[in-house]
């Protein structure tokens, strides 16, 4: 009986760390396909899905570098096995090239990127939180991306396979953000195997003849052929037309680039997820992801404490960013404190929805995580001000 | 009608919709394409369980032409995308079509650790010594002396011999020919096709617009007659003792073993990882 199978038939609260939770997530949703490179701090979800994949059926591959592990699972993933792939910093900037592909070509994968500190070689066992920004806007051109961005071990779970089912609905790439704390530190979860079904990918069905490998329906996906079922159809990085060919007409190019746009905001209701915490009659709203989170809520119990008004809010899905959530949740703040690890990613994305002269910015990029008690200070500060 | 393969029609493998193609008057590469759809041809692989991963550069565009399951992937990485498309789908027949700069300049790495794993695929490596899609800059099997874009005065760094690096990074299969002979190119494919493991072929093409003109080689017939006597600068002055060119360099199947494939053996392994699972 392989892990996943115990699991299934007794749920034992278990000693894990993240990365460990990541790949156990990936075999949960139906992952059979994993190609890496060494890289700290993520290596521990190869070390693990090396045995579980094989004993699942699937297929686990180092490959020579972090290129063509990006690669090898986009092509795995065009043969139509679920994929994942996981880095960190360096790595994570070399895989840009092939998830830019994945993102033109519609080859849904996932694409595990653990935080180290940067820039270049940095400190590998440090957190940070400094890619929020590249794993959005990471390769070249105009193209969206689903990142999640879990702050626990329980949660890398889940939204491990959250990001699979993501990806098999929206026919793109996706990539699960998290830093080396949350990656490397251990939690005890009881971790429940889904109940819901999977998302599988839509194959395409009906005659050769009269099927178009882009064209789409009313969802904006296009079914995917998978090879050898008889359409034997081309899959290029060109821009290219309805037909999978490509094509430069301006017509064209403008209808399937907006498209992969507008298939994500099809399936915005799926795609996003924050938590929101005591916001409602918060003079301070603290805006925050991962490590800097977990500091950020317990500010929060700190702050109400001696009465200061703060609240959380914690986008789950970072990009497309949570828009209306964090409007909503930051009406009634006077002030809103971005607190992360790095020189200040995630606050100028909340500067662009709620203006600068809102929101501060408490910024540590010296590897060490920012602590519960340098948040309260700044918010209880704030909320003075303001 | 060529007469060469009476059963065999070039256009029942070709997507004749994509026609006219887009490569330039005299270009090899349909050459090498003919032999490699023969090849299929005479070894009945069936198109639907045939996948096509090329890269980029005029190479790479062929496999649009291919009435196959076909994949243009990204610069220098179609070994790897064709490594995971593989090893997922063991059932499939993979073909990587790559040029001599996407297979050995951007894509060096992938080729020596795909010739050292040894998972079944069958590379082509359509070597022109040019970068021709780009207009012609000097590539890692330019001649030495060789005039190109990015080499005004004459290509001062020596070249790849492709088969000899891949053989020594453990290809079980190496084999190179000329586009002048088409049966032999077809047959030398047939065998690395058939071939278990990894499987390279280089093939000696010529690009006639931006290389030949550039270095007064004639036009595309002479190029051809001269793959095999005297691809040769008049003016030869490089100091290396065996230079690349065709004319030093041996044609035919150059390497053959029977190392373990790649893809087995892990399927071999993981079964019994699985079985042993099974028992705790």
């Amino acid at each position: 009986m392989n892990v996943v199978d115990k699991a299934r038939v007794k749920p034992a609260a278990k000693l894990l760390s993240g990365n460990n939770a990541c790949a156990l997530g990936a075999v949960a949703a139906g992952c059979r396909f994993f190609a890496g490179y060494p890289i700290t701090p993520s290596s521990e979800i190869a070390e693990r899905l090396v045995t579980l994949l094989p004993q699942a059926g699937g297929v686990f591959i180092q490959m020579e570098d972090e290129i063509s592990a990006m690669a090898a699972v986009v092509g795995a993933s065009m043969g139509g096995a679920k994929a994942m792939t996981a880095t960190s910093g360096p790595g994570f900037s070399l895989k840009q090239e092939n998830i830019g592909y994945a993102a033109g070509a519609e080859i849904p994968c996932v694409i595990v990127n653990v935080m180290r500190g940067g820039p270049s070689t940095g400190m590998p066992t440090r957190p940070s939180q400094a890619d929020v920004m590249q794993t959005r806007f990471g390769s070249h051109g105009d193209y969206p991306m689903i990142v999640l961005a879990p702050a626990s071990v329980r949660e890398i779970y889940s939204e491990t396979i959250r990001a699979f089912d993501l990806a098999e609905t929206c026919r793109t790439p996706v990539i699960l953000l998290y830093d080396q704390v949350i990656a490397q530190s251990s939690e005890t979860v009881a971790l429940e195997p889904p109940t819901t079904p999977r998302a599988e990918r839509k194959w395409a069905t009906g005659p050769r003849e009269e099927f178009k490998p882009f064209a789409v329906g009313p969802d904006g996906i296009p079914a995917m052929a998978k090879p050898g079922a008889g359409y034997r159809v081309h899959t290029t990085g060109l821009t290219h037309s309805e037909t999978g060919f490509p094509s430069q007409d301006p017509e064209t190019v403008n209808r399937n680039l907006g498209r992969l746009f507008s298939k994500l905001e099809r399936h915005r209701e799926q795609i996003d997820s924050w938590e929101a915490v005591q916001c409602d009659d918060a003079d301070v709203v603290i805006v925050a992801i991962g490590i800097s989170s977990r500091a950020a809520r317990r500010a929060v119990e700190i702050c109400r404490a001696s009465g200061v008004r703060a609240g959380l809010f914690r986008p789950i899905t970072l990009w497309p960013f949570p828009e209306a959530p964090l409007c909503a949740a930051t009406k009634n703040a006077r002030a809103v404190l971005v607190p992360e690890l790095s020189i200040g990613q995630l606050r100028l994305e909340v500067e662009r929805l709620l203006g600068r002269d809102k929101v501060e910015g408490l910024h540590q990029f010296s590897g060490e995580p920012i602590t519960p008690a340098q948040i309260a200070a700044r918010a209880t500060a704030l909320a003075s001000e303001a | 009608m060529f007469t060469d393969a009476p059963n065999f029609d070039v256009r029942d493998y070709l997507r004749l919709e994509m026609m006219p193609h887009f490569l330039c008057p005299g270009c090899g590469h349909g050459i090498a394409l003919r032999a490699l759809l023969w090849a299929l041809h005479d070894l009945a692989i069936d198109k639907d369980k045939l996948a096509i991963v090329s890269g980029i550069g005029c190479a790479g565009r062929l496999s649009a032409y291919i009435d196959a399951n076909t994949f243009h992937t990204t610069h220098g990485r179609p070994l790897a995308f064709a490594t995971g498309l593989a090893l997922a789908r063991p059932d499939l027949h993979v073909v990587v079509i790559s040029g001599d700069g996407d297979c050995l300049a951007i894509g060096g790495n992938h080729l020596i650790h795909a010739c050292r794993r040894n998972l079944k695929l069958t590379c082509l490596m359509l070597n022109n010594e040019i970068y021709g899609m780009t207009g012609g800059q000097v590539s890692p099997t330019t001649a030495e002396t060789r005039l190109t874009t990015t080499t005004p005065l004459g290509n001062n760094e020596p070249s790849f011999d492709a088969c000899a690096l891949a053989s020594a990074a453990g290809a079980g299969f190496v084999g190179r020919e000329v586009t002048r002979h088409v049966p032999k190119l077809k047959e030398l494919m047939k065998a690395g096709l058939e071939h278990p493991g990894f499987a390279f072929i280089e093939v000696l093409t010529d690009c006639t617009e931006v290389y030949g003109r550039k270095n007064e080689l004639g036009s595309s017939p002479e190029m051809i007659m001269r793959q095999k006597s005297d691809m040769r600068p008049s003016a030869y002055r490089n100091t290396v003792d065996t230079p690349f060119h065709p004319t030093s360099l041996p044609t035919g199947i150059l390497m053959q073993n029977d190392r373990p494939e790649y893809g087995a053996a892990y399927r071999r392994a993981a079964a019994l990882a699985a079985a042993k699972g099974a028992k705790k």
